[in-house]
C-alpha cells in the first residue's frame, strides 16, 4: 500500500498538468444538476414567483396585478399586525429560553452527576416526537378545568390561569411547549461545545483554587461560545418560521391574539387570498432574513476577533 | 492539606449524587409525565379517558383502542402509515445520493461555481419556503396532491442540511484514493459510486436518520401539498382526527402513542447518529 502510495506520488510530479486536466473531469460539474434542477424547481422558482404574486390578487381563477396594496393591507389590518408583532415575541422568548435552560442542562449534564445518560437521553428525546403529538399533548395537560396542571395547581391551593385561552398568556404558554420541546437539541449543541473544550483550562483553574461559577463564568461561558452562536441562529430560524405547535395548539386564538406570520399565510391561503398570503411570505422572507443574515455575521465576527 | 485534598473529591461525588436525584427528581416530572399520560390514557375506555386525569386505567382498553383506531375511516391509518413509509423511504433515498454527488465534487473541485453553489445552500437552510408559489409550481408539473410531489418537496428542501454533511465528511477522505482509482481507469461514475459512495457510510447512517425522523415527522408540508383525506400521511390523520373535535381522548392518544414509536425505535437504535448528525449539521449551519 505504501509503495503504491510512493509510485501514486512519482506520477503525480511527473505529470503535472495532465493530472489537473484529468481531476477535473474525475469530478464531473454535472453532478450538481439532479440535486440543483430540484431545488430550482421547487425553491428557487417558487421563491422568485412568491414576489411577483405578492403584487397581485391572486384567486383560483385568476391573477391581477395590484402593485403594493397586499403589504399596505397587511400592515393595516390589526388581526395581521398583530401576528407580526407576535412572531418577533415568539421567536425571541423561545431562543433566549434555548440558550439559558440549553447551556445550565448542558452545564450539568457535563458534570459529575448521577443518572447522566439517562438524563441526557429523556431531555433529547421529544425532539424527535412529531410536533402533532406534543401539540396535541400539551393541549390537554394545559386545559383550564381538567388538565394536570391546573390540577396539581390546585392541589396547592393555586388556582391556575387559564393557559391557552387567556389572550395575554396563550403565545407564551405555547413558546413554553415550544422550549419544552426544542430545548434538547440546544443542550446537545452545548454539550458538543463544552466536552470539546481542552482539559488543561479546568486543571489550570484548579490549580488557582477557581471556584465552580468562575470555571461557568471565566472558561465555559467564552469557549462555549460558537455553540451559543449555533443555538441562537438555528432557534431564532426555526422559531420565526414556526407554525405547526402553534396551528396545532390554538389556531392562532383566542382571536388573533397568537397569530404569527407562519399561520397568517395559512389562513389567507384557506380563505383563498393567494396574493396577500404570499405577501405573507414575502414578508416572513425578509424578516428572517434582515434578522438572521446580519445576527450571523456579527456573531461570526466577534467570533473571530476573539 | 493532605485531608482537605482527599475529602475534597469525595465532597464532590456526595454532591453529584445529591444534584443528580434532583435532577432526575425533576426530569420526571417535567419529560415523563407527558409520555406518560399519553401512555395511560391510551389504555382508557372512552369514558374514563374523558375525564383527562392522570391516572392509572381501572380497566385497560388498550388493544380495543389499538383496533379502534385502525378502524376508523375505512382503515385510514393504515393507509396513511403506508403513505408516510413510502414518502420517507423516497424522499430520504433520493435525497441521500444527491446530495452526497454534490457535496462530493463541491469538496473535491475548485469550480467558480462553488461560492454559488455554497449561498445556495444556506439559503435553502434560511429562508422559508413560499406556500402558493409553490403549489402554483406542483400544479403545473401536475406533481399537486400526489406523493411524489410530496416526495420531491422534500427532496428540494432536505438537500442543504445533507450537502453540509456530506461536504464536511468527504473532506476527510484521503484523495489519493481518488488517484489511485483512476489510475485503474475508473471513469467518474465509478470513481463515485464504487470507491466513494461507499466509504460515506457512517455519514450516510446519519443523514438518512436524521432526515427520516424529520420527514415522517413533518406536518407542514403535508398539509399544503398533499391535502385531503384519501392519501393522508400519519401526521395529517393525526390533526385531521383532531380537528374533527370528538370526545374520544383515548383513540386520538393511541394515534400519539402510534405515531410516537417509529421515532422511539429509530432512537433507540441510532442514539449516536441522531446526536452526531444534529450537532454537527447544527455547528456548520
Amino acid at each position: 500500500m505504501a509503495v503504491a502510495m510512493q509510485g501514486l506520488r512519482d506520477v503525480e510530479r511527473g505529470t503535472g498538468r495532465g493530472r489537473k486536466h484529468s481531476l477535473k473531469k474525475a469530478y464531473p460539474l454535472w453532478f450538481h444538476l439532479p440535486a440543483g434542477a430540484f431545488y430550482l424547481v421547487l425553491f428557487l422558482v417558487p421563491t422568485g414567483a412568491s414576489f411577483y404574486f405578492s403584487l397581485t390578487r391572486w384567486t383560483l381563477f385568476d391573477v391581477e396585478f395590484i402593485g403594493f396594496d397586499n403589504f399596505v393591507q397587511f400592515f393595516r389590518e390589526p388581526a395581521l399586525v398583530q401576528g407580526f408583532v407576535n412572531t418577533f415575541v415568539y421567536a425571541f422568548v423561545t431562543s433566549g429560553l434555548k440558550v439559558v435552560l440549553g447551556l445550565a442542562l448542558a452545564v450539568l449534564l457535563t458534570s459529575q452527576i448521577i443518572g447522566r445518560g439517562y438524563l441526557r437521553s429523556v431531555v433529547f428525546f421529544p425532539v424527535l416526537v412529531s410536533t402533532i403529538g406534543v401539540g396535541i399533548t400539551f393541549k390537554v395537560l394545559l386545559d383550564p378545568f381538567d388538565g394536570l396542571v391546573n390540577q396539581v395547581l390546585g392541589f396547592f391551593g393555586i388556582t391556575g390561569p387559564g393557559w391557552l385561552t387567556d389572550p395575554h398568556l396563550a403565545l407564551l404558554t405555547v413558546a413554553g411547549v415550544d422550549v419544552w420541546k426544542g430545548v434538547g437539541l440546544a443542550t446537545l449543541i452545548y454539550i458538543a461545545g463544552i466536552v470539546a473544550i481542552p482539559q488543561e483550562f479546568f486543571e489550570a483553574a484548579r490549580v488557582d483554587g477557581a471556584s465552580a461559577w468562575n470555571n461557568f463564568r471565566y472558561i465555559i461561558l467564552p469557549l462555549a461560545r460558537p455553540a451559543t452562536v449555533t443555538v441562537v441562529l438555528l432557534s431564532l430560524i426555526g422559531g420565526l418560521r414556526s407554525f405547526d405547535l402553534i396551528w396545532t395548539m390554538t389556531r392562532g386564538g383566542p382571536g388573533f391574539t397568537s397569530d404569527v406570520i407562519a399561520s397568517v399565510i395559512y389562513k389567507q391561503y384557506q380563505a383563498g387570498f393567494f396574493g396577500l398570503s404570499t405577501a405573507g411570505n414575502v414578508i416572513l422572507f425578509v424578516v428572517v432574513a434582515a434578522i438572521i443574515f446580519p445576527l450571523s455575521w456579527w456573531l461570526n465576527r466577534k467570533d473571530n476577533e476573539s | 492539606v493532605s485531608t482537605s485534598a482527599a475529602s475534597r473529591p469525595r465532597a464532590r461525588r456526595r454532591k453529584g449524587v445529591w444534584l443528580g436525584s434532583l435532577a432526575i427528581l425533576l426530569s420526571v416530572v417535567v419529560f415523563l409525565v407527558p409520555f406518560a399520560f399519553i401512555f395511560v390514557t391510551s389504555g382508557k375506555t372512552q369514558q374514563e379517558a374523558s375525564r383527562l386525569e392522570f391516572s392509572w386505567p381501572t380497566e385497560w382498553a388498550f388493544f380495543d383502542n389499538v383496533l379502534a383506531v385502525i378502524r376508523t375511516n375505512d382503515y385510514v391509518l393504515l393507509r396513511a402509515f403506508l403513505n408516510s413509509t413510502i414518502l420517507t423511504v423516497g424522499a430520504v433515498a433520493i435525497m441521500v445520493v444527491l446530495a452526497a454527488m454534490v457535496g462530493y465534487v463541491l469538496q473535491r473541485r475548485a469550480s467558480r461555481w462553488n461560492g454559488l453553489i455554497n449561498a445556495l445552500v444556506l439559503a435553502g437552510l434560511i429562508i422559508p419556503p413560499a406556500v402558493v408559489p409553490t403549489i402554483w409550481v406542483l400544479q403545473g408539473t401536475g406533481l399537486y396532491k400526489t406523493l411524489w410531489g410530496l416526495i420531491f418537496i422534500h427532496v428540494a428542501f432536505g438537500l442543504s442540511f445533507c450537502i453540509l454533511l456530506f461536504r464536511a465528511f468527504v473532506a476527510s477522505i484521503p484523495r489519493e484514493l481518488d488517484e489511485a482509482a483512476l489510475i485503474d481507469g475508473a471513469g467518474p461514475l465509478r470513481l463515485f459510486f464504487q470507491v466513494i459512495f461507499p466509504l460515506l457510510r457512517s455519514v450516510i447512517v446519519t443523514v438518512v436518520v436524521v432526515q427520516a425522523v424529520t420527514v415522517f415527522n413533518d406536518f407542514t408540508y403535508a398539509l399544503y401539498f398533499l391535502p385531503g383525506e384519501a392519501n393522508a400521511t400519519v401526521q395529517l390523520t393525526l390533526y385531521n382526527y383532531q380537528s374533527q373535535g370528538l370526545n374520544q381522548w383515548n383513540l386520538l392518544f393511541t394515534d400519539v402513542l402510534l405515531i410516537t414509536i417509529p421515532p422511539l425505535i429509530m432512537y433507540i437504535f441510532f442514539n449516536r447518529q441522531i446526536v452526531a448528525g444534529m450537532t454537527s449539521g447544527a455547528i456548520k449551519g
